[in-house]
């Protein structure tokens, strides 16, 4: 390998690893704060992607249906307590639970005097996420909040469980065939003989970017220190008056966000399937749990190192690339538990 | 309720319709119970290790692989070395297959076992992809294309050829299989599995090697999913990867949950559940939707979901309720059968226990701050102290849960200050805790069964055959009379967990004094009790003490603990204030400053 490989391998390893980077900080976003270990993380990516590649192709999204579905979902399970509470919150739970999803579908058919198609760049991928990210609360609201108790091992099996029934959807939703996005830039740069693409300036930029409005977010917002209590202490930020069913669709809200943005942001580079979620998500996975699931900085650098680590095993042995990357989670894993000492609590 | 449906006449059943099922049905329900039968070994391995134990595997079907692969390549292959032609038949590669897939979980095992909780899942996702790719990626495996041409098993000169006769085969293993893991479960190597989810603590004070019970269950159910492996390479005739990825493995897990993963049956409930569904599912689905595709694990996901929201036990104990419960075929016997040889009773006055200035941190928390304390055999002494003065932490010490940052603990002369609460536990110290740690499902006689643990011998390959029954029917029958003696003699076969808090406590006596301790640490033994069960109670330590055995105890009961103990140690805030006996320690000062306040 000469340095000219090298240099290009590593860039492809810095693009890919920056989105496990965003994708770890959401999986250790959510365990913190819901215990949940959250799989379906990955469906988000593809989510988002394909809905954007959808609306660029003049389709309507099934995600769209998901919306209203689970619209209608949450509004049923929810509208005994609302009704109690006054036609205020009834009023507020259909707005944003069957009136919003009405309002997109609205705006995917072209209610707003244009049909997505041919919108700009800029507000398709808007679309794309409003029709996404609420997903993240409502699923939140229909699968985990009712068990928001129970041992992390339940919760890691429904994880599960939710992320093979939206890879269900997503097939019946988008096919089996894959879609690739137009780049939001078409420009390159020469840095050294090294070719360097506008997307992916995009893609670690955006990163960064996101990476540091969390930072603030977390450091500086009422609604972000609330989150940083319940994780470190739920039934003490109970106490403070701090809901952890808000807390919860907040989390959800924000790693849908996150993992939406991803989708987006990668789906110009490589085809995005409907079931490339998983992989993705998995690998930023390996990345949070170099962070021990805690730790925000550990979790991006681990993300990145096996954004490294993969753009050079495909180089030596592409055949073994996955391989390789999923079993560096085992000497990982070994290293977590010799310098963690795990007292059992108790009770 | 007394029904006609009791659990012999219904396993009858179920086996003579097995046994004729394959003359009336037609092929294709056979081939669907063929891969019922099969998908149930795997989902039988996982109660073992889900149900049973508490740990949780997604990759289980990578080990299926392992069984299938090993078989069918050392049958295929062409080109094999000359010293493994002894393998190139199907018994060969079972043998080679169960060799290796032991030898690879022994090795994630002892990688991931150790992690807490959601680790271990987390890694069983990583690998179970791992060897799906590596599966999918070697060129002696046949790559993504896989292996054909699988020769068929032969059974004394007899092909088995038609599914119609390898449903029996099939069927035989599974049954076997669940004979053995029914008998595992009930006996003494069994109760150290089952102990796993009661907690590590408590399961090391009656002396079970935790580390090494969630091993044996981890390759048990790998040998488990292996064997069915080999059996749909032999079945199908052909591998590829495909049934062996993470999303089948997930599948298996599901069987399992759905089924009711603490029960032995509910492996086949959980697995002819799934496979009838899935095969429903695939035909009905792709018509509804008017695509091709795997779109029954949105209906498998969904499931999962409602069933964790409404029922977590499963679909088992839903359809047992109907049958009434079997009493193990030792309830009978137990008054027939002889003692076990008891330890050595130190004379009276022994020096057993002795602290010497140990100290415990936790960062900048003196919990423990030069603690000295001693216990002699045949004496009660109190150790006593306002909540959070540090008398939990300093059993913690003493029972080589944490140990100390410095001093000494000796016990019968030895230094145990550092080794585990296993070895302390052996060595003849047996303890209470103060929040009940019993397993609320198992009977009162398991529970106190669990104690004898350390006063067996034999392990899971015995207990799997039933050999060592002379010993559990000893073992149950000490559990038996340590009942009788601390009065829960009418409770034996009810469950720990239906008991009141207070009776719970003296299930945890029981437990401890089955041990055959000659030290025994009671943490707030009387809270919860009667003023009748505390009378009780002070008999039976009493009673104890006249024997030769050291008792500390931990109690905030005055009344109980004044009238008991020979010695009184007073702790607040990690230190010792006062010791003596009852009278004396009650007008001391310091001790009534520290139970009432200052006297201005």
């Amino acid at each position: 390998m000469d340095l000219q490989i090298a240099l290009l391998l590593g860039q492809d390893g810095i693009v890919n690893g920056a989105i496990y980077a965003l994708l770890s900080l959401a999986l250790v976003l959510v365990f913190a704060v819901t215990r949940v270990i959250f799989i379906p993380q990955g469906e988000f990516v593809a989510y988002g992607a394909l809905t954007l590649a959808s609306l660029q192709a003049g389709q309507a999204p099934g995600t769209l249906w998901l919306l209203l579905g689970l619209g209608v979902a949450v509004t049923a399970i929810d509208a005994p307590h609302a009704w109690r509470q006054g036609s205020r919150q009834l009023a507020g739970l259909v707005a944003r639970q069957l009136v919003y999803p009405l309002v997109m579908i609205g705006l995917v058919f072209g209610a707003a005097g244009a049909a997505p198609k041919d919108w700009p760049l800029l507000l398709q991928v808007l679309l794309a996420l409003a029709v996404v990210v609420p997903l993240g609360p409502q699923l939140y609201r229909v699968a985990f909040q009712p068990i928001a108790e129970a041992p992390v091992l339940i919760l890691l099996i429904v994880a599960v469980a939710l992320h093979l029934a939206l890879v269900g959807l997503g097939l019946l939703f988008f096919g089996a065939e894959g879609s690739r996005t137009p780049a939001f830039s078409e420009a390159a740069f020469e840095v050294g003989g090294l070719t360097i693409t506008g997307q992916s300036l995009w893609v670690v930029g955006a990163s960064a970017v996101l990476i540091v409005a969390l930072y603030i977010f977390f450091g500086r917002s009422l609604y972000g220190k609330a989150l940083r209590a319940t994780a470190i202490n739920r039934s003490g930020a109970r106490l403070m008056g701090i809901s952890t069913t808000l807390a919860g669709k907040l989390t959800f809200l924000l790693a849908a966000a996150i993992g939406a943005l991803s989708g987006i942001l990668i789906a110009p580079i490589t085809t995005i399937y409907y079931d490339t979620g998983f992989l993705v998500g998995l690998k930023g996975f390996v990345g949070a749990i170099i962070g021990g699931l805690v730790s925000y900085p550990v979790a991006a650098a681990g993300a990145l190192l096996v954004g490294l680590l993969e753009s050079f095993s495909s180089f030596y042995a592409s055949a073994f690339k996955e391989v390789i990357v999923f079993t560096l989670i085992i000497p990982v894993l070994v290293w977590r538990s010799l310098t963690s000492r795990h007292v059992e609590e108790e009770e | 309720m007394r029904s006609l449906l009791a659990p012999g006449p219904i396993l009858g059943v179920f086996l003579v319709l097995l046994v004729l099922g394959p003359q009336f049905l037609p092929e294709f329900h056979i081939t669907l119970l063929n891969y019922i039968g099969l998908y149930a070994l795997v989902a039988l391995g996982l109660v073992l290790l889900t149900g049973v134990g508490g740990l949780t595997s997604f990759g289980q079907a990578a080990f299926v692989g392992l069984g299938a692969y090993a078989t069918a390549w050392l049958t295929t292959a062409t080109n094999l070395p000359a010293w493994m032609g002894l393998l190139a038949n199907p018994w060969g590669g079972l043998v080679a297959g169960m060799v290796v897939t032991a030898l690879v979980a022994l090795l994630l095992g002892l990688l991931t076992l150790r992690l807490s909780g959601h680790y271990l899942p987390l890694g069983t996702i990583a690998w179970g992809i791992s060897l799906y790719f590596l599966f999918g990626n070697l060129e002696f495996l046949g790559g993504h294309t896989g292996i054909s041409g699988i020769p068929s098993l032969s059974l004394a000169g007899f092909e088995l050829r038609d599914g119609r006769h390898y449903y029996y085969l099939i069927w035989l293993v599974l049954l076997m299989a669940v004979w053995l893991t029914r008998n595992l479960l009930d006996s003494r190597a069994g109760r150290s599995i089952r102990a796993l989810k009661g907690g590590v603590v408590m399961a090391e004070a009656m002396g079970v090697d935790t580390g090494r019970a969630k091993l044996v269950i981890f390759v048990l159910a790998a040998l488990f999913a292996c064997l069915s492996g080999w059996l749909y390479a032999h079945l199908q005739r052909f591998v590829n990867p495909t049934p062996f990825g993470l999303h089948i493995g997930i599948e298996y897990l599901f069987m399992a949950v759905i089924g009711g993963a603490a029960h032995v049956w509910g492996a086949l409930v959980g697995a002819a559940v799934i496979t009838i569904l899935k095969q429903w599912l695939q035909d009905l689905l792709p018509q509804l939707f008017g695509a091709t595709g795997n779109f029954e694990v949105i209906a498998f996901g969904l499931l999962m979901i409602v069933v964790l929201h409404r029922a977590r036990d499963g679909l088992w104990p839903w359809l047992a309720r109907w049958v009434p419960e079997q009493k193990s075929a030792l309830a009978g016997r137990l008054r027939e059968a002889e003692p076990l040889p008891r330890r050595a009773v130190p004379s009276g006055g022994t020096r057993l226990l002795e602290v010497k200035d140990a100290v415990k941190q936790f960062g900048g928390l003196l919990a423990n701050d030069r603690m000295n304390l001693a216990v002699s055999a045949g004496e009660i002494l109190a150790l006593i102290g306002p909540n959070g003065a540090g008398k939990s932490t300093l059993f913690n010490l003493i029972t080589g849960v944490d140990p100390p940052t410095s001093g000494e603990v000796h016990f019968l002369g030895e230094a145990v200050a550092g080794l585990n609460s296993r070895t302390i536990a052996r060595m003849g110290m047996s303890r209470t805790f103060q929040h009940v740690r019993l397993l609320a499902g198992m009977t009162v006689l398991e529970n106190v069964a669990l104690g004898a643990h350390m006063r067996g011998r034999h392990g899971v390959p015995v207990a799997m055959l039933h050999l060592e029954r002379g010993e559990e029917l000893r073992l149950l029958a000490e559990a038996a009379r340590q009942c009788e003696r601390v009065g829960l003699g009418m409770h034996l076969d009810d469950a720990a967990g239906s008991l009141p808090l207070g009776k719970q406590r003296i299930v945890e006596i029981a437990r401890a004094l089955a041990a055959d301790p000659c030290l025994l640490l009671l943490d707030e033994p009387a809270a919860g009790l009667r003023f009748l069960e505390k009378q009780a109670l002070a008999e039976l330590l009493k009673q104890l003490r006249a024997e030769g055995m050291g008792v500390l105890l931990v109690e905030h009961d005055m009344e109980f603990v004044m009238d008991l103990a020979d010695r009184v140690v007073v702790m607040e805030f990690g230190k010792k204030i006062a010791e003596g006996l009852p009278h004396e320690v009650q007008i001391d000062p310091a001790v009534i400053e520290a139970y009432l306040g200052g006297v201005e």
